[in-house]
């Protein structure tokens, strides 16, 4: 009442202009969703590009420069000649047929992207392009997982599971920045498919179902593992089938993800026929099978209305099927047609085989069964959160739910056998505990607001509002406290979520492990880039057609960054020829450099971390080497080479390079080249000269001298007293 | 050719020379006329660095008759093909007093009948020499690739020796009167050099002459042969960009691409060595350039093909900014490396306008002292839409144009390109481009990027606002419609339903009125409206109820519906009860508290309903 006369004048204009401006709930609710999910999408982009921030615009890794140099390969040179590619700078002499032995995928898109920004006259270099797409692919797998969430709980859920997937550190491993590799596109592919699916399942509709046959192919592209998702989701159908779920919808989707996947998988040439011969596609196709054999017993079971004749009819039916199908399956694995499960697949569902079999698997240290910590330090909350969600799954199962449950509790266990396919296990974790997140917090709010209703209205006169806060209060005594408490206590969990994630994002994921950083003594930052060093040294100083022995772990980035021939590199198709380059490094000079003559090997790149004390060189890996050397020495006709006997370098069991070292292995040429003019060095004061910092011993040999090789370059850390890695590479002198 | 003809009489050059060797020149074939004399000529010879520095200072005094307006300079070839620069200056004055004024055209000659071995250059004097007239000049003549190290391969404990020919008599056309060589070593060591008489070795300067009364073309060759460690860094190719943005900001990109030309390294690198004595095991390699950029160079960056070379250092003041870079490797000799460096300049600093047109005053050289380009090429990138665009440079170049294309442009950018060989750091003169751009071009680019998210929004508006069904007749694209109708129609009951609540207000604030005013007659007319208002809308809102109850779609809302019409119903008789009874009272003038009491228990029930309809709207509403 007390209202001045302009006041007057103003609200009635003023309210209703308000009014009319004032959103409605849903619309309020749509603005609120789309910008939390645009904050989410630029939040992905933006957390992976640390390792941009901290270096530079770079590839990282191994893997990555393969990737990086063929994708410049396919945008300078195009598709076809890309499709035809034979590289004769890998695995010198018998060289590489790039185009039928990867994933095309990955460098496609990229390859798409480039072109599309150069269309719209965006003059941007294709190392960009590389650099960004992981992070560009991260942040649309958020898109996909809120719709996935959405389809399977609410948009509530998929909100919560997008901004988890944002940031989860499992992903995030895989996706920096400049980290160009299969990973980063092909988990935005798996979910995508995943989610496509289940939309054709809850649907029953046959687009859908196109579109995840779509997401399969492009997935099969992307990444060997796609052989997930053609096992999982038949495992889900036979779920679906044995819990009486079976519908039109379910028959639908499958029979046209399936027989279309499969069509367009066999299109990508290093699956082609595998996709229907060999054995790890099999269950794919049985459920398949399956599936018809369950419409046709359905259309039966229609047309007789004898429920006991339906029985016998039943029985047979089945049992002819799956007699014919056991019978199909034997004849085709004994004659051959059908290819046995391969050596990869076995160490996943047996976690020894790979020790016991397949050393190369076993050698790679993202192959090695998943420590309790890994787990923590890649999921965080989320590992708490997984078990809860899988509770409310449970407590409204559906056909979707049933998916991520089994999607979730089959990943978790392959993440448990390998480190790598936390990766895997990552999104499905997610979604499940945005599920809990979600239903928690719902239901806390609910009970929250429930009692606070009236409280704002402010219609209702305080009376009214004090007795029905009484009544309520009195019913069910600190309820809405308890809500609030918990609700805080969330809110607590999730932030301290968001800390975590960006803690682990900056300070184990985003190093490109090309370049290596340090504190220095007065704790500014010190960076050693030996290995650029050496690989430009190579590109720049060495004739054109040199080529470069070294451990294959160094072949991909050799050929990318220093442009020379190597003999082994990252893709390890052929095991005797790293054996080769393995027993060299292992034998006496002499017996080496008659190895390397054969292979026209013109120089020699060790790996040495003894001045600087960075461990993973390749003296440490040489236990692997030698063990593997000889290993498949025995294994393809031992008696052709001199064979090469693991308890030669080693004494008692133990491996050392110090003194007590064994006789063979101080004079192997693997240690002659690491250890080269090392006894002269003082590396650490109070220590002897040619004390290795990365093993911390006084090396057992310190004259060394070599006949047939000289040491050509040597990187600048061999000396610093820092911690880095110094590269050695010795030219033949012969050649 | 008219000038020429003029000493060709003088100069009868009976034999062409096949022997490169200029020693073997036969001076007794020449009728040489003396016509000008050389005197005090004095010869300094820089030998502290690759790039190889003659400064000669000389009197020139004309004892002929006519007047001569050039003056010949002969090159044997070695030193002819390794020129990289050459000028010329008059010395006014003697001493401390000296001042140089421009430097004089110098040209390529031709003179008739001269060796082919040999190449000629004339300088333009200003103005004739007349007889008995002398002049002071001061040639500068810079060569490349000169000094030949000797050894050529040497191991990485070895000092790298040079060897350098050349006359200790200056070799000219004309007769010399006093001469003297000095030569300038960059280490107080020398190997070996040829000895003649009065030669002085002294600290790190070996002295030739004074030679008196020398007839032209005298020969004398001599050989020095020295210690240099300076690195012999050549770039064999730099492409400089320049690239103008008129937004503020002059990007320069150049790619080096860079040899050490010295001694090559043979036998074994030894890090170990290198790091342990750097200057006595590596004394000749290359460990840094230092470029000098301009002042308030900003975003200066170091990388090759591979990355970002992290070796790098920036100064920088008011006169200048001096980034000093380090290659990956220390560079011995033979070795190479290639590397990008990019900066950007303040437009203002480097463009400019003059009779309508704009240009740019940049210098053309290489920004780092003592490194010798081969090829240089420059490319200054215009922005899109110049025109008429003209170069001006103070030496010979090669020049030509093409087209870049860059973010956002349409027909791309026009480029000029300039080649040069051979470019030593005294071509690091300013050259200017002009051109004319008109400013609404700038404004190009950031309109085609409004219109292209333009388009991107009415792309959506148009995809939200069409139909894309195919079959227009499938049972779920029917539900749909309907689905959609009944959500209309619901959009209009609560239209509607909020109208009448308005009404309900309408008539509250009559009776406030009432109680202020007192007039009854106001309110009782309000009251009217409000009747035939509220009439009206439960007239419209009759159609949409039975669609609602009609249509199967709306099955879960319609009981909510109907209960807030009935909701509404109650609190509309409760609200018209409450008036009529708050006008009786006024109009029998009952007490203020009478009325009050009298209207309690229903302003109660008022805002109970009050509230649940409220509670119903927003519940329709969220449906």
């Amino acid at each position: 009442m007390e209202k001045s006369p302009a006041d007057l004048l103003a609200s009635p204009g003023l309210s209703s202009l308000l009014k009319s401006l004032k959103l409605k709930t849903k619309q309020q609710e749509l603005l609120i969703r789309v910008s939390i999910l645009c904050l989410v999408y630029v939040l992905a982009f933006i957390a992976r590009l640390f390792s941009v921030l901290r270096y530079e615009s770079m590839i990282h890794e191994f893997d990555p420069y393969f990737n990086y140099r063929v994708t410049q390969f396919l945008t300078k040179k195009g598709f076809y000649e890309f499709w035809n590619w034979f590289d004769s700078e890998s695995w010198y002499p018998l060289g590489r047929i790039i185009g039928g032995t990867l994933y095309p995928g990955l460098m496609v898109t990229a390859a798409l992207i480039y072109w599309t920004l150069r269309f719209l006259r965006f003059a941007v270099h294709i190392r960009e392009v590389c650099v960004l797409t992981a992070p560009f692919f991260a942040a649309n797998t958020t898109l996909v997982a809120y719709f996935f969430g959405k389809e399977l709980w609410d948009s509530g859920a998929g909100l919560v599971a997008a901004a988890l997937i944002a940031i989860c550190p499992g992903y995030i491993s895989r996706s920096v920045a400049g980290s160009y590799d299969n990973e980063g596109v092909a988990i935005f592919a798996l979910l995508l498919t995943f989610y496509l699916f289940v939309k054709a399942v809850n649907t029953g509709s046959l687009a859908w179902a196109l579109a995840s046959a779509f997401g399969y192919f492009y997935m099969v592209s992307a990444w060997g593992g796609y052989v997930f998702i053609i096992n999982l989701i038949p495992l889900y159908v036979l779920v679906l089938l044995v819990t009486g779920r079976y519908s039109m919808r379910l028959y639908v989707a499958y029979n046209c993800m399936y027989v279309l996947g499969m069509l367009l998988a066999m299109q990508i040439r290093f699956v082609g026929f595998q996709h229907v011969q060999s054995g790890e596609h099999m269950a794919a196709m049985g459920v398949f099978f399956l599936m018809q054999v369950f419409y046709f017993l359905d259309w039966v079971k229609y047309l007789l209305n004898d429920p006991k004749k339906f029985h016998t009819f039943l029985r047979i039916t089945v049992t002819s099927a799956v007699g014919l199908g056991v019978i199909s399956l034997g004849v085709g694995t004994a004659s051959g047609y059908i290819s046995p499960w391969t050596g990869r697949f076995y160490s996943l569902l047996d976690p020894t085989y790979a020790k016991d079999n397949i050393p190369i698997i076993a050698s790679v240290s993202e192959h090695q069964p998943t420590a309790w910590s890994s787990f923590m330090f890649d999921f965080h909350i989320l590992l708490l959160l997984f078990p809860a969600g899988l509770y409310f799954c449970f407590k409204r199962l559906s056909d979707a739910t049933i998916f991520i449950v089994m999607y979730g509790l089959t990943s978790m266990y392959f993440a448990g056998v390998m480190v790598r396919l936390i990766l895997v296990a990552t999104p499905a974790v997610c979604l499940i505990s945005a599920i809990a997140v979600s239903a928690t917090i719902k239901n806390l709010t609910q009970l929250v607001r429930a009692k606070s209703k009236p409280a704002p209205m402010g219609k209702g006169t305080t009376s009214t509002k004090a007795s029905s806060k009484g009544t309520l209060d009195q019913s069910m005594p600190f309820q809405r406290n308890g809500a609030v408490a918990l609700l805080l206590g969330a809110f607590y969990l999730l932030s301290r979520y968001a800390i975590h994630c960006t803690w682990v994002t900056s300070e184990a994921y985003s190093s490109p492990s090309i370049v290596l950083a340090a504190r220095g003594a007065h704790g500014n930052r010190v960076i050693f880039d030996d290995y650029r060093e050496a690989y430009f040294w190579l590109r720049q100083n060495t004739p054109q057609d040199a080529k470069v022995m070294s451990w294959w772990d160094y072949g991909y980035q050799i050929t990318a960054m220093g442009n020379r021939t190597v003999i082994v590199d990252n893709n390890t198709w052929n095991n005797t020829h790293i054996a080769t380059v393995g027993r060299a490094m292992s034998s006496y000079e002499d017996e080496a450099y008659e190895i390397m003559r054969s292979l026209d090997v013109n120089y020699v790149l060790v790996v040495f971390g003894g001045v600087t004390g960075y461990s993973s060189d390749d003296i440490n890996k040489s236990s692997l080497v030698t063990y593997y050397a000889f290993l498949w020495m025995v294994r393809i006709g031992g008696g052709v080479f001199p064979i090469i006997k693991e308890p030669d370098y080693l004494v008692n069991g133990e491996y050392r390079v110090d003194k007590g070292a064994a006789p063979k292995m101080l004079n192997c040429l693997m240690y002659k080249l690491s250890y080269y003019r090392f006894g002269e060095l003082t590396t650490e004061y109070g220590k002897p000269p040619g004390y290795d910092r990365a093993r911390g011993v006084e090396i057992g040999n310190k004259d060394i001298k070599l006949e047939h090789l000289e040491e050509a370059f040597t990187t600048s850390n061999w000396i610093a007293q820092l911690f880095a890695a110094v590269v050695l590479s010795l030219s033949l002198s012969g050649n | 050719m008219s000038h020429w003809s003029f000493y060709s009489d003088f100069y009868a050059f009976s034999t062409v020379f096949s022997d490169l060797v200029i020693s073997k020149l036969d001076r007794q074939k020449f009728i040489v006329v003396v016509l000008l004399t050389l005197s005090d000529l004095l010869v300094q010879i820089d030998l502290s660095s690759q790039i190889v520095r003659t400064t000669v200072s000389l009197k020139v005094e004309n004892n002929g008759i006519d007047p001569a307006s050039e003056i010949l300079l002969p090159f044997p070839e070695h030193h002819a093909k390794n020129l990289a620069f050459l000028s010329a200056v008059i010395n006014e004055g003697k001493g401390k007093t000296k001042s140089s004024s421009d430097s004089l055209p110098v040209n390529v000659a031709n003179p008739e009948g001269m060796p082919p071995q040999l190449t000629w250059y004339s300088i333009t004097l200003p103005k004739a020499l007349g007889k008995g007239g002398s002049l002071t000049l001061e040639v500068k003549a810079v060569f490349t690739h000169i000094l030949r190290p000797f050894p050529e391969k040497i191991t990485q404990a070895d000092v790298q020796l040079v060897a350098f020919q050349d006359s200790a008599h200056y070799f000219s056309p004309y007769a010399i009167k006093v001469q003297s060589l000095t030569f300038k070593l960059p280490e107080p060591k020398v190997e070996s050099y040829t000895k003649l008489e009065n030669t002085k070795f002294s600290g790190s300067e070996l002295k030739y002459g004074p030679y008196e009364n020398l007839p032209p073309f005298s020969y004398k060759p001599i050989v020095v042969h020295f210690v240099s460690n300076k690195p012999f860094s050549v770039s064999q190719e730099l492409v400089r960009e320049i690239e103008i943005s008129h937004w503020g900001n002059v990007q320069i990109t150049e790619n080096f691409n860079l040899v050490h030309a010295g001694a090559e390294l043979t036998g074994e690198f030894s890090r170990l060595d290198y790091q342990a004595r750097p200057h006595v095991r590596g004394a000749s390699a290359l460990r840094n350039l230092i470029a000098k950029l301009p002042p308030r160079a900003h975003s200066i960056y170091y990388r090759d093909e591979i990355g970002n070379i992290s070796t790098s250092n920036v100064w920088s003041d008011s006169a200048k900014t001096l980034l000093e870079i380090e290659p990956r490797y220390p560079m011995f000799g033979g070795w190479r490396t290639s590397f990008t460096i990019g900066y950007g300049l303040p437009l203002r600093d480097f463009l400019f306008q003059s009779e309508g047109k704009r240009f740019l005053n940049i210098s053309f050289g290489c920004p780092m002292t003592d490194v010798i380009v081969e090829n240089l090429t420059i490319k200054v990138v215009l922005p899109e839409g110049s025109k008429d665009v003209s170069v001006s440079v103070p030496f010979p170049v090669k020049q030509s144009q093409e087209t870049k294309f860059s973010h956002l442009d349409m027909f791309g950018r026009p480029v000029i390109v300039l080649e040069k060989t051979n470019v030593v750091p005294e071509h690091n003169q300013y050259f200017q481009v002009y051109y004319r751009f008109s400013n609404l071009s700038l404004l190009t680019e950031p309109s085609m990027l409004i219109f292209g998210f333009f388009l991107f929004f009415v792309a959506c508006i148009v995809y939200t606002h069409a139909d894309f069904t195919i079959s227009k007749s499938s049972p779920s694209y029917l539900a749909k419609l309907q689905w959609d109708e009944v959500q209309s129609a619901i959009q209009q009951f609560l239209n509607i339903m909020n109208r009448c609540l308005i009404v309900h207000d309408k008539l509250e604030a009559s009776l406030r009125d009432l109680s202020r005013t007192g007039d009854v007659q106001t309110c009782k007319a309000a009251r009217k409206a409000a009747d035939s208002l509220l009439k009206e809308l439960s007239k419209e809102m009759r159609p949409l109820l039975s669609f609602l109850q009609s249509s199967s779609q709306a099955a879960q809302i319609t009981p909510k519906v109907d209960e807030l019409v009935l909701k509404e119903r109650e609190l509309q008789e409760k609200l018209m009860l409450k008036h009529s009874t708050v006008v009786d009272a006024y109009e029998k003038k009952s007490g203020g508290r009478d009325i009050d009491n009298r209207i309690a228990a229903v302003q109660q029930k008022i805002s109970m309903l009050r509230q649940e309809v409220d509670d119903l709207l927003e519940i329709i509403d969220e449906i």
